[in-house]
């Protein structure tokens, strides 16, 4: 089965857990400076939202890449960058619609999120269930289920 | 390891900024943050010297696993001499500041001196600067965040800063961080005023390494999350209904001080509780929009508020209609029953204000009960004031906090805090404090312990020091009798200890809702080199309470400083299970010196520092 990243931001508390994780998983430091997943606050709402790469079906970035450095992982579907062939031209920080993908000044190259192989360790972290990693091809099953809750209430009321 | 070994000696009366090692031994005697930044700050400051004078210093300073996954690893704590107290003064943040600061490769910092002129401190990973802070001077603590984000063109920095409370004086003025997170109390913030720090600025890249043990590490504060997770406190209290959860808890036990602790039940205390924010207003919103974590936290008590935005405070007011961090117990209690102030809705208005000028909400609360107390005996007047000021005014307290926080009229004296203000009136046995400092928010009559915490508290009064409420209303870690004195003091002393250890190490006070000492030394072990077993432990949160004593005693305070307000002593308690009782301090505090292994005079014996290596 395919499975994707999945990010309920209401259940975000902004702890930063996955951004160690991120990094700790990938740099085997706590830095959350070089995570590739990444939470932002809206003060004035409150509002929480950890953001990352959605490994889009037809990646720009891969697309864009002039030397094939970014690759299709077949097992995971992520798109992978391959530092020992990325020339950190940063072509595809331009092409990537999101801003997911983004270069590291110190390493000369691109990051962005590789699923971890398949156990992404930002969803193993996030302790609120925010970010799980689920069948790709119901990732909304969880709303679907809240409104067929809603539905049900209403008929018996 | 996973201290950085390296911290910042920044003098601003010469503008140097210089770059030291940390003295690793220290590091292995007081473990970090609170316990290391004291030992640093008794070993360089005399303990005699006016807490606001340029010879003061002050050590912002992270834990060893502050910036790590170990749950709510985040923390930071300001050491320095309190202005509001004079005895030695520490005082612990959340949000995202502490780890930023160590992600920027430093362990602690030690300010010094004054600045001829307004600055703040950026740092960027290496590159430390003094800058200008003309512009900021006079600017509220969210303007200064926000100005400093704008200038530096860079969204990810951490601010801390103080508001127009510090830079006015008020005595219990905070350092605020992330927008609404403080290191609170004592008045950290009057100190970092006087030297006209107005802000810190920190971005950092380098991140935490040097874990002894990465594998075991993440290991053990997976299982301790789990243990968070699991408990009924931290994984469902907390995170659903804040501290708040404690208001309608400790007025049923009759422990809630009212009205500058006249009573220790508060009719409207459900009116200004966890579950009246939960509720659905008159426009429809319930009040709290969402809980919040700070950096590394896996409990989440934090609380975002929505005002009303047709409430008196604030429809005129625009600013303040926007999410803002939201009443925690202390907050809600000091500003609502502490006055008999029921109304929420002004509470949190209230709040907001202390979070915006950076002042201490408790202190700054029971310094408005005691004028409130000192109005209705009719030694405080109408004229002087600028108002009516009767107990429940909710008029009074807005306004009040109003003038705190811009330094007008009597806010200049409620800045001063309840023991001048009372002892101005003639009447210092009104002032609800010890050392100087306001009580927080449990009435010793119907918690015994905590009369003894209070009376001991090494910064004057504090709920954070020794919160015996946990064993005496929560049977945490085990149920003790709140009414009675029986073994109260081997409990405030294990209390006191085993908080030491954990303002030290880089993790929130809060996590021994349902962790102990034993669910902290693992995550230790896995970070540290070096003997870190609960022996070691236990030794060590011992040190750190004895240093913060003897720094005491060394200031002037004497055994006779020890002390509760006749109030408490003498006067009982009118209704609830604690009727008829007062504080036995009397009987707890020569039971307390000798368990200590103090002298009845409360000075460590030479054996005790002997034995504790002191």
């Amino acid at each position: 089965m395919q499975k994707s990243l999945h990010i309920d931001p209401v259940k975000c508390t902004g702890c930063r857990q996955c951004e160690m994780a991120c990094s700790y998983e990938n740099y085997g430091t706590f830095n959350i400076s070089k995570s590739r997943i990444r939470v932002f606050d809206f003060e004035h709402t409150g509002r929480k939202v950890p953001y990352t790469c959605t490994q889009c079906a037809e990646a720009w970035c891969m697309h864009a890449c002039p030397v094939e450095a970014i690759k299709l992982d077949p097992n995971t579907e992520a798109k992978v960058v391959y530092e020992d062939i990325c020339v950190g031209c940063k072509v595809c920080t331009i092409a990537c619609p999101f801003g997911t993908v983004n270069y590291m000044a110190d390493s000369g190259k691109v990051q962005k999120c590789d699923l971890c192989g398949g156990e992404p360790a930002c969803a193993e972290a996030c302790p609120t269930g925010a970010i799980t990693y689920i069948d790709a091809d119901w990732t909304g099953l969880d709303k679907m289920r809240q409104w067929a809750e809603k539905t049900g209430n209403q008929v018996s009321a | 390891m996973a201290w950085t070994r390296k911290f910042l000696r920044i003098n601003l009366t010469t503008g140097t900024i210089k770059v030291e090692d940390l003295n690793m031994q220290w590091a292995q005697d007081y473990l970090g943050q609170r316990g290391l930044a004291t030992k640093y700050f008794v070993e360089e400051v005399d303990p005699k010297i006016d807490p606001l004078s340029p010879d003061n210093k002050m050590i912002f300073t992270t834990g060893p696993l502050t910036g790590t996954m170990a749950s709510t690893g985040g923390r930071y704590s300001v050491v320095t001499k309190g202005p509001l107290t004079g005895a030695i003064a520490c005082s612990n943040s959340g949000g995202y500041f502490g780890a930023e600061l160590k992600f920027a490769g430093w362990d602690m910092m030690i300010v010094e001196g004054k600045s001829p002129k307004p600055v703040y401190l950026s740092i960027e990973d290496d590159r430390v600067e003094i800058k200008d802070a003309a512009h900021l001077w006079g600017k509220t603590v969210w303007q200064t965040e926000e100005t400093i984000k704008k200038l530096h063109q860079d969204p990810l920095i951490r601010v801390s800063s103080i508001g127009r409370a510090g830079e006015n004086g008020v005595l219990y003025a905070c350092i605020v961080n992330d927008l609404h997170r403080a290191a609170g109390r004592s008045g950290v913030g009057t100190v970092m005023g006087s030297k006209n720090l107005k802000a810190i600025a920190v971005r950092g890249t380098k991140g935490v390494g040097n874990i002894r043990d990465p594998k075991e590490f993440m290991k053990v504060t997976f299982e301790k999350k789990k243990v968070l997770a699991d408990n009924a406190v931290t994984g469902q209290g907390l995170p659903t209904y804040g501290t708040q959860v404690l208001m309608n808890v400790i007025n049923e036990i009759g422990a809630l001080p009212t009205r500058n602790h006249r009573d220790v039940q508060f009719e409207s205390a459900s009116k200004i509780s966890a579950e009246a924010m939960h509720e659905k207003r008159p426009d429809g919103k319930s009040h709290l929009v969402t809980n919040q974590a700070c950096f590394g936290c896996t409990i989440a008590c934090g609380r975002i508020s929505k005002l009303d935005e047709k409430h008196f405070t604030v429809k005129n007011s625009p600013q303040y209609w926007g999410a803002s961090g939201g009443l925690e117990y202390e907050a809600a209690w000091a500003l609502g029953a502490a006055n008999g102030v029921g109304d929420l809705e002004a509470l949190q208005y209230v709040n907001m204000l202390c979070n915006e000028d950076g002042f201490d909400p408790i202190s700054f609360g029971a310094t408005v009960g005691a004028a409130m107390e000192l109005y209705e005996l009719g030694l405080l007047k109408k004229e002087e004031v600028g108002m009516d000021a009767p107990f429940g005014s909710t008029e009074a307290l807005v306004k009040m906090g109003e003038m705190t926080a811009r330094g007008e009229g009597f806010g200049k004296l409620l800045g001063l805090g309840s023991k001048r203000l009372c002892e101005k009136y003639g009447r210092p046995d009104l002032s609800m404090s010890v050392k100087g400092q306001e009580f927080p928010a449990y009435d010793s009559r119907g918690i015994q312990g905590m009369g003894l915490a209070y009376a001991t508290s090494n910064r004057g009064a504090c709920h954070l020091r020794g919160y015996t409420v946990a064993s005496e209303v929560l049977g945490i870690p085990v149920k003790t009798d709140p009414l009675t004195t029986d073994g109260k003091p081997e409990l405030v002393k294990a209390f006191q200890d085993a908080t030491s250890v954990f303002d030290s190490s880089g993790v929130c006070v809060f996590t021994t809702f349902a962790w102990t000492l034993a669910d902290l030394q693992p995550q230790l072990a896995a970070a540290l080199e070096g003997d870190w077993s609960m022996d070691k432990l236990n030794l060590v949160g011992e040190r750190i309470w004895n240093m913060e004593r003897q720094f005491n005693n060394a200031a002037g305070f004497t055994a006779k400083d020890d002390n509760l307000p006749p109030r408490l002593t003498t006067e009982p308690a009118k209704t609830g299970p604690a009727k008829g009782l007062v504080n036995g301090l009397g009987k707890m505090l020569p039971e307390y010196y000798r368990v200590r292994g103090w002298d009845t005079e409360g000075r460590p014996t030479a054996e005790t520092t002997q034995r504790l290596g002191l």
